[in-house]
């Protein structure tokens, strides 16, 4: 089904995107409604348990001598960690830019949440475990800051997942088959609906609010150092969250996108087809073939 | 797609190939064993081979062979569990040939002695394939409820398998079937779209010439 079509229906029902999805999740697969419900209620649970855990380890560590917490919460392989609480950190200290609470919340709790998937910890795969900090920082900051509840970041979860399925369907959501765009990418474009529904949104405001996610980071490569999931996805996760706010605030005002949102979709089809095999999860080029790439990857394969 | 496909799995990070996939590979091995590993050679070939230690995927297969779920936070510490629960394990890379670049080989003994190889693939978002037994081709995504039966190659054991199949009314989504060589040792895979009741394991388990049944119940 098409962005388009979604929107429709959802407005001539007059129930919100997110309900539109359990409903039609529900219709495919004969699983009760209360069960889907339930299961994205325990995924929203988990997010917040990342969240948590990518930011507790700072408050528990803060009167430690610098340098603990991030000992604590590094990597196997000690490439990543402890940037989320830095900018907690400097949040927590009224030190952000001026008026930019959302945002550095929304940073603070991406990096966290991919933070505690490079360190092993749970996370909920949304769309990929690679882009898992997208939707949860930028939810999670929003309903802190709105006091909005868990019904709400249900529906909002459900929202994002139906965006998700119209990009996985027609694109695909791995950066080996479509680079980056197609994990941070579509994390963004869903975090932005989920955002605008999250915010009183319409159903269409929430399509367009994807589309300029998507626009927003079409092309964008996949080029993992070392072939694992931790530089740059984790602070592109933090980046695309800005992305995703972004996109919610010109949707949110009536903003909409000149290319309708299911051409985006297909524009992206084609750019994740155009871009080359080394751009897609391979790691022969970008980021990975620096020299300071190829360094840290000359190190990984010398501790094999 | 599925909306429970775009959202989920939960799991354990950092990659749904690389660990919460191989979680589950190590799991469907240990039930094909149909008993607790004591010893287990892992062999990890490909992109496995060359990002394991990055990606938890020798600590996933390990948790996954000691029963341990992909999201199961023992995941991280589960060479230290695996001294505990006494298996005996070495993780080495190598060539296991034209596979999906995911690919482990897992050689598996049960205490009593009972030996299983188990060859099988990560193939993305945390969903794999075992395609082989004890070196018999196999296709086993464990998507669907599924039994595995070991038998000699003889007329008629399918057909008894299936039978006790019918007269429950349990339906077959696919089959298939392998063997080592005429009259030597086959295996049928048989996906199905119901639940799979204890007491037709037995049934099957009690035909005449039934090596070993093993259930993989989908995830």
């Amino acid at each position: 089904m098409t962005l388009t079509e979604l929107a429709q229906r959802a407005l001539a029902e007059g129930i919100s995107l997110g309900r539109l999805a359990v409903m039609l999740e529900s219709e495919e697969t004969g699983i009760p409604l209360a069960e889907i419900v339930g299961r994205v209620r325990e995924m929203v649970r988990v997010m917040k348990s990342s969240v948590s855990e990518g930011l507790g380890h700072m408050e528990d560590s803060t009167p430690v001598r610098p340098g603990v917490f991030e000992r604590a919460r590094r990597s196997r392989t000690g490439l990543s960690g402890g940037d989320a609480a830095k900018v907690a950190g400097r949040i927590a200290s009224g030190r952000n830019l001026p008026g930019n609470v959302l945002l550095a919340k929304s940073v603070a709790y991406a990096l966290a949440v991919s933070e505690v998937n490079a360190a092993m910890g749970k996370i909920v795969a949304a769309p990929t475990a690679g882009s898992c900090g997208v939707i949860p920082g930028t939810f999670l900051a929003l309903a802190e800051v709105s006091g909005a509840g868990e019904e709400d970041l249900v529906d909002a979860l459900s929202a994002a997942g139906l965006i998700g399925q119209v990009i996985g369907e027609r694109v695909g959501l791995s950066g080996a088959q479509a680079g980056c765009q197609a994990e941070c990418g579509s994390a963004a474009a869903m975090a932005a609906a989920g955002l605008v529904q999250l915010a009183g949104g319409s159903p269409e405001d929430c399509i367009h609010a994807a589309a300029f996610a998507l626009k927003g980071l079409m092309g964008l490569v996949c080029d993992p150092v070392a072939g694992l999931v931790e530089v740059p996805c984790i602070k592109r996760n933090a980046t695309s969250a800005a992305v995703a706010l972004a996109s919610a605030e010109m949707a949110l005002s009536g903003v909409r996108s000149r290319i309708p949102p299911d051409e985006v979709i297909s524009a992206m089809a084609q750019v994740g087809r155009m871009i080359p095999p080394a751009l897609r999860e391979t790691s022969q080029g970008g980021l990975a073939t620096t020299p300071t790439g190829l360094r840290v990857s000359h190190e990984m394969a010398g501790k094999t | 797609m599925r909306l429970l496909d775009v959202l989920g799995p939960v799991m354990i990070g950092p990659s749904s190939s690389h660990t919460a996939g191989a979680a589950r590979l190590g799991n469907i091995a240990r039930i094909l064993l149909g008993e607790p590993p004591i010893r287990a050679r892992i062999i990890l070939h490909g992109s496995f081979a060359a990002t394991y230690r990055g990606h938890g995927t020798d600590l996933a297969l390990v948790a996954g062979l000691l029963g341990f779920a992909p999201d199961d936070e023992r995941i991280r510490d589960s060479f230290t569990w695996a001294a505990r629960e006494g298996l005996e394990f070495s993780v080495e890379t190598g060539d296991l040939g034209d596979v999906h670049p995911n690919t482990a080989r897992i050689e598996l003994t049960s205490r009593s002695g009972k030996g299983l190889s188990v060859v099988g693939s990560s193939v993305g978002g945390g969903k794999v394939e075992i395609t082989e037994i004890s070196g018999l081709p196999v296709s086993l995504t464990g998507e669907k409820n599924t039994i595995v039966a070991t038998y000699p190659d003889k007329p008629g054991v399918v057909a008894g398998i299936t039978s006790i199949l019918a007269k429950v009314g349990v339906n077959i989504a696919t089959m298939r079937v392998a063997r080592s060589g005429r009259g030597k040792t086959a295996v049928c895979v048989i996906e199905v779209d119901q639940d799979i009741p204890e007491h037709v394991v037995q049934e099957v388990r009690r035909l005449p010439m039934i090596e070993k049944v093993i259930v993989v119940r989908a995830q």
